[in-house]
């Protein structure tokens, strides 16, 4: 009976239906985040932020560079050695243990990653590698598992029963070459941005720089190193050449900073002593309990409503942004207007979004607003950067009569891109908590804040709490969006 | 060797096997006929799930891995006879035993210097030969084919056909010329519409019947309706 109602409903408004219930939920959230206006007037900051932008100025050029060099390096290096690991492991997706393993790496976000291991290794190479290297190791597991997922079997048919390894190596991965390195130059970008961020907890990135000049005021400098940051994304594609791959690589080792020695008892006293409560090492259950309980109520419980609230309102501003911005980045749509949209585009995904956020809460002050503003813009413009691709490569079997001007855009190319955006929208559902979750560390009430106050108050049995937790929350929401695509019968694309 | 009773196949909601009961002996050349969508690679994969191991299997989209060479293309039919090290060691720098015993193949294919080309330079005819030289170095007594010779002009398949068959004692193959059936194989199973409605020692049947099971012959409409 009830199968028989929902049939009668067309997929438009089942899907405007679910939409709806989204922003319901994140208009709830704008009144349960903590969002205040701290300044009267942003406008003055807000200038001087402006002339600033036009007005870049660096008065130490080597220093620079070297931090363009640390930044470029983490990032190669990382990447390098997490799609080998990924690569390897997504053979084995099959077995349970890989896929959990994944996705609990990739359910802790690089900031996070990075304030633990500072913790053991300090401000080094170390500590910035692993950083990035361990969450994109899952990531990749993931993403490489489903590309070679996809292979048509006939390949590895013809082999007989020739060892795994030997399948994976002359079939599958030589079938998915194209989109396996696509999908790694994708991810180099993202590298590039969270080698980036890195430099905001103090490693010695383009990041750091930014940080200090934006604290300082000095917008000039803050704007240097914006613009060397986007230029450095930007020609990505102009000198990340595969035969130069290797030269890179070599560079990048040699440009890295010093790596403290391996102290292996230090390490081994912080993951088996350090990262547990007192409680838990003498054996004492009933006060182990209790201490997770208070921690539990005193900072985790805040904390998750916090960025549960921010998520929701940055997923929904996210999907507002993105149906608004990527008309203007189609050709089919706007034709010669489009180099102007997808300018906007390019440069609203490269900024990173902890230094989106920087900017807004110099200007609005610290609360959950510059975060949910800065998570919708730099995801808006993703979204909408992939929708307006989609809505070109579709340009070619659209009709010759198709309605033209607005009309197009509302009655065409909207409902044929919804389904798409819906699946990308949830796709990014767990990637904006765990940034929102991340953000924290400006000191929005999130659960990054309370994890960067326990480890300054040197608590690292409560930081690891609140880092499980967090994760904890991601795997929860990347299965909720998950299944919720598979019952809205939306396809997931691969990004 | 290979045997289905009663069995049936779905891809997705649609029925594309229907009640298929067949027996093959080891020692039969089996030429699966019939007009195109009748079902011929389905029943060849069904077959071939029996014993994935020991069949060397040439599909229909010939299966090649185009960024590789036509060498390693041939030699991965030789993958389940090596450990993972020895394979990567290859992929590397090819074995000179190896590529003896493949350029030999790729000879008698007629594309012995192609070997250090990629499939994806090579023309369709010249792609099916490669398919059909990394079957022929599976070294297995069965061979299974769909259409493997279909891009070939008809001297040529004949030729090749002759070849691979003389190379396995046992052969399902799913064929698009009535000539090549009659003349290469000792049993002629036809389908049409996901059922088998004709089973007969290849000597016993003409020319101008097995055309018209491909035209969807006299028999389409009857089938229809016992549907």
């Amino acid at each position: 009976m009830r199968a028989e109602l929902a049939s009668e409903v067309s997929t438009a408004s089942r899907l405007a239906r679910l939409s709806g219930g989204f922003i319901v939920v994140a208009i709830i959230s704008l009144f349960i985040a903590d969002i205040h206006f701290y300044r009267p007037d942003p406008w003055q900051e807000l200038g001087r932020i402006g002339l600033g932008l036009i007005t870049p100025y660096w008065p130490d050029i080597p220093e620079l560079a070297l931090a363009l060099g640390h930044t470029v390096a983490f990032a190669l290096l990382a990447v390098a050695g997490s799609a080998v690991l990924g690569l390897f492991l997504a053979m084995w997706f099959h077995w349970r243990i890989v896929r959990v393993f994944a996705a609990s790496i990739r359910s802790v976000h690089e900031v996070f990653w990075g304030l633990l291991f500072m913790q053991v290794w300090g401000l080094s190479a170390t500590t910035g590698l692993l950083a990035i290297l361990i969450p994109f190791t899952g990531i990749f597991t993931k993403v490489f598992a489903d590309i070679l997922h996809q292979q048509s079997p006939q390949t590895v048919q013809t082999f007989g029963n020739a060892p795994r390894i030997s399948r994976y190596v002359y079939g599958l991965i030589p079938k998915a070459w194209p989109e396996l390195i696509s999908y790694v130059r994708y991810r180099f970008e993202c590298a590039l941005r969270s080698s980036a961020i890195l430099g905001f907890i103090g490693l010695p990135t383009l990041g750091f720089h930014l940080e200090t000049a934006f604290k300082q005021g000095q917008y000039s400098e803050a704007a240097a190193v914006l613009w060397v940051f986007l230029l450095l994304i930007g020609s990505v594609r102009l000198w990340l050449r595969p035969k130069l791959i290797p030269l890179f690589i070599a560079a990048a080792i040699w440009v890295l900073p010093e790596m403290p020695p391996v102290n292996a008892s230090f390490f081994w006293q912080f993951i088996t002593e350090d990262l547990w409560p007192k409680a838990l090492q003498r054996g004492d259950l009933i006060a182990t309990g209790q201490w997770y309980g208070n921690v539990f109520m005193s900072d985790v419980w805040p904390a998750l409503w916090q960025t549960l609230a921010v998520t929701q309102a940055a997923l929904v501003l996210s999907g507002l942004l993105a149906l608004m911005y990527y008309p203007f980045a189609s050709r089919w749509l706007v034709g010669g207007f489009r180099p102007m949209g997808r300018f906007k585009l390019l440069v609203l995904r490269s900024v990173p979004e902890l230094m989106l956020a920087y900017v807004f809460m110099l200007i609005f002050g610290p609360s959950a607003l510059p975060a949910i503003l800065a998570l919708g813009i730099h995801n808006g413009g993703l979204i909408a950067f992939l929708l307006a691709n989609n809505s070109e490569d579709a340009a070619r079997v659209q009709r010759p009569d198709s309605p033209t001007g607005a009309m197009r855009f509302f009655y065409q190319d909207l409902p044929q891109r919804y389904p798409a955006f819906l699946a990308l929208l949830f796709y990014r559902w767990e990637v904006i908590m765990r940034e929102s979750a991340m953000m924290g560390v400006l000191g929005i009430a999130t659960l990054g804040f309370y994890v960067d106050s326990a480890f300054e108050e040197i608590r690292f049995d409560k930081a690891f709490f609140l880092i499980v937790m967090a994760a904890v929350l991601n795997i929860i929401i990347d299965s909720l969006s998950r299944r919720l695509r598979r019952r809205s019968g939306l396809r997931t694309p691969l990004m | 060797m290979f045997e289905l009773s009663h069995a049936s196949l779905d891809h997705g909601k649609q029925r594309v096997l229907h009640d298929i009961s067949v027996n093959i002996a080891a020692g039969e050349k089996v030429a699966l006929i019939g007009p195109s969508g009748a079902g011929k690679s389905s029943l060849l994969s069904l077959l071939w799930e029996q014993s994935p191991a020991d069949i060397a299997l040439c599909p229909q989209d010939s299966a090649l891995v185009d960024i590789l060479s036509v060498y390693q293309n041939i030699y991965m039919g030789a993958l389940s006879r090596h450990g993972n090290i020895y394979n990567l060691l290859n992929l590397i720098r090819p074995w000179a035993d190896r590529r003896r015993e493949v350029s030999m193949i790729a000879e008698a294919l007629g594309i012995g210097e192609k070997l250090k080309t990629s499939p994806d330079k090579l023309s369709g005819g010249q792609r099916q030969r490669v398919a059909l030289g990394r079957a022929l170095y599976r070294k297995q007594p069965v061979f299974f084919g769909d259409e493997p010779v279909s891009s070939l002009d008809p001297a040529q398949g004949d030729e090749l056909l002759s070849l691979v068959l003389g190379e396995h004692d046992t052969a399902v193959v799913a064929i698009h010329s009535p000539e090549l059936a009659l003349k290469h194989f000792t049993r002629l199973i036809a389908l049409q519409h996901g059922r088998i409605v004709g089973d007969w020692p290849a000597d016993t049947v003409t020319l101008d019947q097995v055309s018209s099971i491909y035209s969807g012959g006299p028999s389409v409409q009857a089938v229809d309706n016992a549907r």
